[in-house]
């Protein structure tokens, strides 16, 4: 019986799949192509090699051309950089001036890696973001305690590739497999994993077998919606609660207060639309039993059944006189 | 005289005790919020009994359907085209004046005509639109990938759980309704007793 309980797997490739094949047709063609970085020409001398999996050099020494493939973790594209929200930057805004000599000198394996809020922190240009109240949700984080093994905000925000996502979001279901894939690039990898935790391997949608409708779940939330606890002063919450204070009753989404108005329809919820539905932005996206009844029909049933009560009271009094 | 054979109220009996699960755990459902406070039972354990409920109502109702085909029964759902809303206004001015002069029913039951028009029509709606309804828009539901995405535009989704809403709150007034109407009896149990012995007295409304 295993391939009834592996085709949501198949399911959440496929769309994942599909919507990245989309956004990058978006990108090629929208503006996002048409973005020339002023130091694109300097940038290429970095991207020659590592833009792809495979490149090459001329080896003086020997007088031979040598190809050889690029470790999958200094592996930039292109496409991918020049969509990010770092993509006008140089390389050497980050990276030593040093890199542009190759070979590269040995001393630059020392050099030390920024991270989000050495750029980000205190920066009143940056404070619509939160960047120092998303800092503080993550070292409350269970990621946090990862960091001695190395864990840092790159894992899941790498600066060479991440995008602003849920705050331009155009195409929820889109934005929700960019972010899922986020976590899925660990927990649905167990090489990756195995980096980073001394867990053992285990199958994620095993883990989540008592989830009803699994694979429309998948695709309609983000893993954070259950898993991070929800702050009303930051968009996206960083807090990833160990898994036995993750939301597990159903109700917390299907009721009219769901917890989803407070985490992935926040930023549309300012724009609340008036139809008659309870959380009624969500019916732009999609369709949430329980956190999408109408207050109209509610209205509407509540009257009847008064009326019903009120017919039938009249009918014994009736009955009762007429004795 | 002998109304009601066995089958129909082993059946009815399951039916109505499908039902009123159905509906109590339907309002729970209905009425939950995100802290989870109880309406009448918990959030999870509501939709697990209405599941199960439903697929048993399911099956019950197959055999509801195939019983009427295969004993006959169904003969006593047809409504008569005949003097249909002369018919309804004679029985609904019964309820609300005739019973309260003293006037005889005006379409006693027998074993040739068990329903009087009204019966007729509201049993024929209940059980052969908004059962149908309710299951197929429940099964929509419970497995939602099955459901249509857009109709004109609109989530098939949200249509599907209106209908499923609607019919089952309208089964709901129904079943109060039925409830109160069966106590017009001779005598307010009588009929109730009816359904239970298989005998209806013919004295009776």
């Amino acid at each position: 019986m295993k391939f009834p309980k592996a085709w949501p797997v198949l399911l959440l490739a496929a769309a994942s799949f599909t919507c990245r094949g989309a956004v990058i047709q978006n990108m090629q063609a929208g503006d996002t192509i048409k973005y020339v970085s002023e130091f694109a020409e300097q940038n290429e001398h970095c991207f020659i090699c590592h833009g792809q999996e495979k490149y090459q050099y001329a080896n003086e020494t020997l007088g031979t051309t040598v190809k050889d493939l690029m470790s999958t973790d200094r592996i930039t594209r292109r496409k991918d950089f020049y969509a990010s929200n770092h993509k006008s930057f140089a390389c050497t805004d980050c990276h030593s001036p040093d890199y542009k000599t190759f070979p590269h000198p040995g001393e630059l394996r020392m050099e030390l890696k920024y991270n989000c809020l050495d750029c980000h922190g205190g920066d009143e240009k940056f404070s619509k973001f939160s960047f120092d109240e998303i800092d503080a949700e993550y070292r409350q984080s269970v990621h946090f305690k990862l960091e001695e093994d190395g864990f840092t905000c790159w894992r899941c925000h790498d600066p060479h590739t991440y995008r602003i996502n849920i705050r331009n979001s155009e195409n929820l279901r889109e934005t929700i497999v960019y972010d899922n894939n986020i976590c899925l690039n660990c927990h649905s990898d167990k090489n990756n994993l195995k980096l980073m935790s001394d867990k053992e391997d285990f199958n994620l949608l095993e883990k989540h077998e008592w989830l009803p409708n699994q694979a429309s779940h998948f695709r309609s939330v983000r893993c954070i919606e259950c898993h991070a606890k929800i702050n009303d002063s930051i968009l996206v919450a960083h807090q990833i609660v160990p898994k036995e204070e993750a939301v597990r009753g159903c109700n917390e989404c299907h009721s009219k207060n769901s917890i989803l108005m407070a985490s992935l329809y926040k930023f549309k919820s300012k724009e609340q639309r008036r139809d008659g539905f309870f959380n009624g932005i969500i019916l732009n996206e999609s369709y949430v039993i329980g956190a999408n009844r109408n207050e109209y029909l509610n209205i509407i049933s509540l009257i009847i059944f008064a009326l019903v009560f009120v017919v039938i009271g009249v009918h014994i009094f009736f009955r009762i006189i007429k004795k | 005289m002998y109304l009601y054979p066995v089958w129909v109220r082993l059946w009815h009996v399951l039916n109505a005790i499908l039902v009123i699960i159905l509906i109590i755990t339907g309002i729970s459902m209905q009425y939950t919020d995100r802290e989870n406070s109880i309406f009448i039972m918990g959030f999870a354990r509501a939709v697990k009994w209405h599941n199960v409920t439903a697929m048993i109502l399911t099956f019950s109702y197959v055999l509801f359907v195939a019983g009427n085909i295969l004993s006959g029964n169904g003969k006593y759902y047809r409504i008569e085209r005949k003097n249909f809303f002369s018919d309804l206004v004679k029985q609904l001015r019964y309820y609300a004046w005739g019973m309260f002069k003293g006037e005889k029913h005006p379409f006693p039951a027998t074993t040739e005509r068990k329903f009087n028009p009204l019966q007729k029509v509201t049993y024929v709606l209940t059980m052969y639109v908004a059962l149908p309804l309710v299951i197929i828009s429940g099964l929509g539901l419970m497995f939602p990938e099955t459901t249509i995405n857009k109709i004109f535009g609109t989530s098939g989704l949200l249509l599907t759980d209106i209908l499923h809403i609607t019919m089952g709150f309208l089964i709901s007034v129904f079943v109060i309704i039925h409830l109160y109407t069966c106590t017009l009896g001779a005598r307010t149990f009588s009929l109730f007793r009816g359904i239970i012995t298989g005998y209806h007295d013919p004295d009776e409304q």
